[in-house]
């Protein structure tokens, strides 16, 4: 049997957690068929041909799959799911949305947020924060798994020829309506993907401080986090949120600065590769978690680190 | 307007958790127990629509063991009107949760269901989409801003790009997130009168729901523990480590 994996995309490009779910798809098992739901969205189609690791690709293009409701996704998917032993989407905002509404019509159990696939019906997935691990089973006859994109590397985008196969849409309904969507758009790399990330925490005291992270950011070329006492406190969009229940993020280099390190903070950051603390609190809990741990005023600091880096011939971007 | 809430008895967010040495859970006996953070919130948007005078009654629902009961009564306390408690036994999944809450939502025909987005202990996410799917209803999940209007809602959802509005028809499913509101602490004279309010006690094995799991949890373990680090003196030898030590930058 075959795995269908639902893209996200923004009827231009493939959002890049498609990759990784790609990558996670084939893993199950190879015969993986992408299914694109879009609106004039033929580029999309063939970005995704191009992915070796893809077999078919069905699309199918409509104008009520323009903008993304899971209201008129889900019976597009549904209706094409009895050929199908798995069904797979990215654990993200638009696949925490979509895959419970898929796996409640298909009466199936979902396996959700999997870091790891053991055999084709097993998987490992955090729980309690990633605080612990559960190695579970799904004994359903199809099986409904959302991915953790940051624990799986992106597919490689070419080099591939999937066969186009034009698929049917699903029934409209007019439950839900799209009304907007505010993307910050940054010069900066994504959170999610970034090679390097400093984040900033409720030490920052104001919006008007992140200038300091900004700087550091631009020298490093990093994406920009935050803590969710930071976000609550207002002063950063909720974007750029890392934690349970914001991003989670895996780069190379994470600098945590003025951020105490709740729980729920640290399930966003702690499989990082290399973690730098910068807080004036010495027992602050996130010097548990950190490789380099700083004790400093940040607002010290983050202009001497600055300098620091300025001084360096080279920096790796 | 009538407002189901659903709330979940789950370990306290401040516990640090112990897996069981046998791998067959987690510790949770002599372990502080609160609702489910989000779920606090789902509770005070109700609240505060009823106070508002755009809703009429807010029921709390509560799905879970007898102890669940505790979760119900705080809900009351700060302001639902009165609650329902399905008695279950052992692990239950989302799947037979929303089951569960869809025949609870056709006998008390509620004009929105409000919950958290996730629950903290198996971070699922699943329970209010799979709601929405079985009585064909809409879903607006993340949610950090929600307007009544006349037949509908307008609800600013939280994605990962930034913010999206979307309309719901109502009925309608809402989960909420943290940043929904703000919400209250019971006060003593309410924690009193809450306790006069009626909680019906309904069994699972009574609604003629197949709650039996699908998912075998074969082990459940610790994460793998990071090396201590160490700390530098200063942001010249922090500088110095990552170029040449760590090489990240």
């Amino acid at each position: 049997m075959s795995v269908l994996l639902i893209s996200e995309h923004n009827n231009k490009e493939v959002k890049p957690f498609t990759f990784n779910a790609i990558s996670a798809a084939s893993q199950i098992n190879e015969d993986v068929h992408v299914l694109v739901l879009g609106s004039n969205s033929e580029n999309v189609v063939k970005s995704i041909s191009e992915v070796p690791n893809v077999k078919k690709v069905i699309h199918v293009d409509n104008s009520m799959y323009e903008n993304y409701l899971a209201e008129n996704y889900t019976s597009a998917i549904t209706k094409i799911s009895e050929n199908y032993s798995h069904i797979i989407c990215s654990a993200n905002t638009f696949g925490k949305n979509l895959m419970p509404r898929i796996a409640a019509l298909l009466d199936v159990s979902q396996v959700s947020d999997i870091t790891k696939v053991i055999s084709e019906d097993t998987f490992l997935r955090p729980i309690y924060a990633g605080n612990a691990f559960a190695t579970v089973k799904s004994n359903d006859r199809i099986k409904c798994v959302t991915i953790r994109p940051t624990s799986f590397d992106p597919a490689p985008t070419s080099g591939g020829s999937a066969e186009i196969e034009t698929g049917n849409p699903g029934d409209e309904t007019s439950l839900s309506k799209f009304i907007k969507k505010e993307e910050i758009k940054s010069d900066r790399p994504e959170l999610g993907t970034a090679r390097v990330v400093i984040s900033g925490g409720r030490g920052m005291q104001s919006g008007e401080n992140f200038k300091l992270i900004t700087a550091v950011a631009d020298k490093l070329n990093a994406a920009i986090g935050a803590s969710r006492a930071a976000v609550d406190a207002g002063y950063i969009t909720n974007d750029h949120q890392v934690g349970q229940t914001g991003k989670v993020v895996v780069p190379d280099l994470y600098i945590a600065v003025g951020i105490s390190g709740a729980i729920q903070h640290l399930a966003g950051m702690k499989e990082s590769k290399v973690i730098v603390a910068i807080n004036k609190d010495g027992e602050a809990p996130i010097f548990s978690v950190a490789d380099y741990g700083l004790e400093a005023d940040l607002f010290d600091a983050l202009p001497k680190f600055l300098e620091e880096l300025n001084k360096l011939n080279t920096i790796q971007k | 307007m009538k407002i189901l809430v659903a709330v979940k008895r789950v370990i306290d967010y401040n516990v640090q958790i112990r897996v069981k040495e046998d791998g067959s859970g987690v510790v949770t006996d002599n372990v502080k127990m609160s609702t489910n953070p989000p779920d606090d919130n789902a509770i005070e948007e109700a609240v505060k629509l009823k106070e508002a005078g755009k809703a009429s009654e807010v029921i709390a629902v509560s799905v879970g063991d007898e102890k669940a009961q505790e979760t119900v009564r705080k809900a009351l306390a700060v302001g639902a009107d009165r609650g329902i408690l399905v008695k279950t036994e052992g692990m239950i999944e989302p799947l037979a949760v929303s089951k569960i809450l869809f025949k609870i939502v056709e006998k008390e025909k509620p004009d929105l269901v409000f919950m958290g987005k996730q629950a903290i202990d198996d971070d699922c996410n699943q329970t209010g989409q799979m709601l929405a799917a079985l009585l064909h209803w809409p879903q607006a999940t993340f949610a950090s801003k929600i307007e009544v209007k006349d037949k509908s809602l307008e609800v600013t959802r939280e994605v990962d790009e930034g913010l999206e509005t979307i309309e719901v028809n109502t009925p309608a499913i809402i989960t909420c997130d943290l940043r929904l509101n703000e919400p209250r602490y019971a006060s003593l004279p309410n924690i009193m009168k809450a306790k006069k309010k009626p909680i019906e006690q309904i069994n699972a094995s009574d609604l003629s729901v197949d709650t039996k799991p699908r998912i075998e949890q074969i082990k459940v373990e610790e994460p793998p523990k990071r090396k201590a680090g160490i700390k530098v003196a200063s942001v010249e030898e922090l500088v110095q480590k990552l170029k040449n030590e760590a090489k990240v930058i």
